[in-house]
């Protein structure tokens, strides 16, 4: 990588001393890489990377179209609007066509991707608390914490966790925040397993040593100084918990046990999938729209990793 | 390896196999409602002596860590309860649908990791060339396709375009009577389908796994030493260096069960595969709760008995690990 060298008409000229001169680039060029922090450094990779700036937006571009995109284009998805399966791309008030019921496809995917952001994101926040929590107090204390938490931690990596959700659903009865809960219980112990191995190398770095000399206690060295040192591993890891979770709440609708009144793009597709031989638009949009979702996070989440870590930009 | 260690496995699988049967338990227990309510199904329309009968199998009246006792007994001895609504025992439904579902997440399985660390071998020969991009882009598309939209976009092609393998079942219903040799072929003919489905996930992330568990292996002395005496490439690729890079394949593929049993649910959905996975989807449709904790405590079982096979074959791949306990 190539770095803009510190412009020299801006040195104070001193030419009668020399090493005065040098002294004062040199100084200028410290200055210049201390002044730059961490997420600074980043950002400035992450700008570069071309696929990265491209999930943005396309990422952004999704959002805004499930926020304001039913604001222009009204209309119920749920209603019953004109005749069953017309094909899309001819009829312009329908511009995807019509599902089995006749219902309109474009207000169904418009309307539909605000429920599965906001559960993939709600219950990719979960996870991260229960993860980040369970991981932190695992690695920061040992012994028979880590020995116990990491027990649970195994015991619910045995239990599969779409099926394990899917009871959870169930027994509680489905809505988007029963759903964003389910997910985030069954999906939090790979960023424990994440934590706990920060935590564990963090911890025995000098500056941690440093901070309890000066009497930090036990909760603030785990919160102030480990975890935002244990963070960019962890940004990237909930990049891709998001892109999981929405699709764990893409199959869970698929299957019909998401909130059967709110209309989501898995929905559209289970509610479609007997019909498949018949039409084959009404499941291909929403299936679409989920993929682009996904991939833009993922997207996302690669650049991050390379931005965080530039050394692995070789592999 | 020692027989002690595999004791010491075994041990503890079977107490993370209590914990799913503690579990079940708390799950009928905390659901709104009366349990026998609960465990008769909702939609059964239970007459009060079936709700009675349950109440006295399942010890109801008595205090809860009777219950418990009672119900971990009834487990321990293949008791898993009865379906209100096949009329059948539990356990009895699913040993005839295991089967099906074993045989699905092995194949695919099997499918996923030669094909992914095939490809990711490939790929680390040239770490920048045509190849390594495919599996980079192949590896994020992997991830971000929904299974069974992948599922159902390969029935339409395969059921209209291109009529070539079956989309549906698992078996012809006129072959029923058929050799056993014309019998299985037309399974593994069923069997395409859902298993490419299946596997299209996991081989992307075997493909990017092993390209770059291969390229830091590639890098070290005994690689140069091995083709310093003349080794052809291909007997330094597969010989040399898959032995060293196999390992943290092998690692992922043992965390990647219980992900493949969950994807296997969906993908028996979509293909009508008669496996444990359409009959938790069926029965959790019909909310029959002993038939839903009877497949979760099956599908957990599947995943402990993996793990323990993979820890083992860990040893078994690394020297370096045997004799330790």
């Amino acid at each position: 990588m190539s770095t803009p060298k510190p412009t020299p008409q801006k040195a104070p000229q001193m030419p009668a001393d020399t090493t005065d001169a040098a002294t004062d680039a040199a100084a200028q060029f410290v200055a210049r890489y201390q002044a730059e922090s961490p997420a600074r450094e980043a950002w400035r990779m992450f700008r570069r990377n071309i696929p990265a700036l491209v999930g943005t937006a396309m990422l952004l571009l999704i959002i805004g179209l499930t926020l304001y995109g039913t604001l222009i284009y009204t209309g119920d998805p749920f209603d019953i609007v004109w005749a069953p399966h017309e094909a899309p791309f001819v009829e312009p008030d329908f511009p995807l066509g019509t599902d089995y019921l006749g219902r309109d496809l474009m207000a169904g995917l418009l309307s539909g991707g605000g429920p599965t952001l906001a559960v993939g994101a709600a219950a990719a926040a979960l996870t991260m608390i229960i993860g980040i929590s369970m991981g932190a107090l695992s690695g920061f204390y040992g012994g028979w914490v880590d020995n116990l938490l990491m027990r649970i931690t195994e015991f619910f990596q045995v239990l599969p966790a779409l099926l394990f959700a899917m009871v959870l659903v169930t027994l509680f009865s489905p809505s988007l925040i029963t759903i964003a809960i389910a997910i985030g219980v069954v999906s939090w112990p790979q960023t424990a397993r994440l934590t706990r191995a920060e935590f564990l190398k963090i911890k025995e770095l000098e500056y941690v040593t440093a901070a309890r000399a000066i009497g930090a206690g036990n909760g603030r060295i785990m919160w102030r100084v480990i975890l935002p040192n244990a963070l960019p591993p962890l940004i990237v890891s909930a990049t891709l918990t998001i892109g999981v979770a929405i699709l764990f709440e893409a199959g869970l609708s698929f299957l019909g046990l998401g909130d059967p009144n709110v209309m989501s793009w898995g929905l559209m597709i289970g509610a479609n999938r007997d019909y498949i031989l018949d039409a084959w638009w009404p499941v291909t949009f929403p299936g679409l729209a989920i993929f682009f979702t996904v991939f833009s996070v993922s997207l996302i989440g690669d650049g991050l990793n390379d931005a965080f870590n530039p050394k692995l930009r070789e592999r | 390896m020692s027989n002690s260690y595999i004791l010491k496995r075994v041990a503890y699988g079977l107490i993370l196999m209590l914990c799913v049967v503690v579990l079940n338990f708390l799950l009928i227990r905390l659901a709104p409602g009366d349990p026998a309510v609960v465990i008769a199904g909702e939609m059964g329309g239970a007459t009060e002596e079936m709700l009675e009968q349950i109440r006295e199998e399942y010890g109801l009246n008595k205090p809860i860590l009777t219950q418990l006792a009672i119900y971990i007994g009834n487990v321990a001895t293949g008791d898993l309860g009865e379906s209100f609504f096949f009329n059948k025992p539990v356990a009895e439904l699913i040993s005839q649908r295991i089967g099906p579902t074993i045989l699905l997440v092995i194949v695919a399985q099997i499918l996923s990791i030669f094909l992914g660390v095939f490809l990711g071998v490939l790929a680390a020969r040239k770490p920048n060339g045509v190849m390594s991009a495919f599996v980079s882009v192949f590896a994020t598309i992997g991830y971000a396709v929904p299974v069974f939209w992948t599922g159902i976009m390969l029935i339409i092609l395969f059921a209209s375009v291109l009529p070539i393998f079956p989309v549906e079942g698992m078996q012809s219903v006129r072959l029923r009577d058929a050799p056993w040799y014309v019998q299985t072929i037309d399974v593994a003919h069923h069997l395409v389908l859902p298993a490419f489905t299946l596997a299209v996930i996991y081989l992307a992330q075997y493909a990017r796994l092993s390209r770059a568990s291969m390229l830091e292996v590639l890098g070290s002395d005994y690689i140069r030493t091995a083709r310093a005496k003349g080794a052809s490439e291909r007997t330094v690729l597969f010989h040399h260096a898959l032995r060293n890079a196999a390992l943290p394949i092998l690692t992922v593929a043992g965390l990647q069960f219980g992900n493949l049993i969950s994807g296997a649910l969906l993908v028996e959905t979509v293909f009508n595969w008669p496996g444990m996975g359409r009959l938790a989807f069926d029965s959790i449709l019909r909310r029959d709760y002993p038939t839903i904790m009877g497949v979760l405590f099956f599908a957990s079982a599947m995943v402990v008995v993996a793990n323990l096979l993979t820890d083992l074959s860990y040893r078994l791949a690394d020297p370096r690990l045997r004799g330790r306990t």
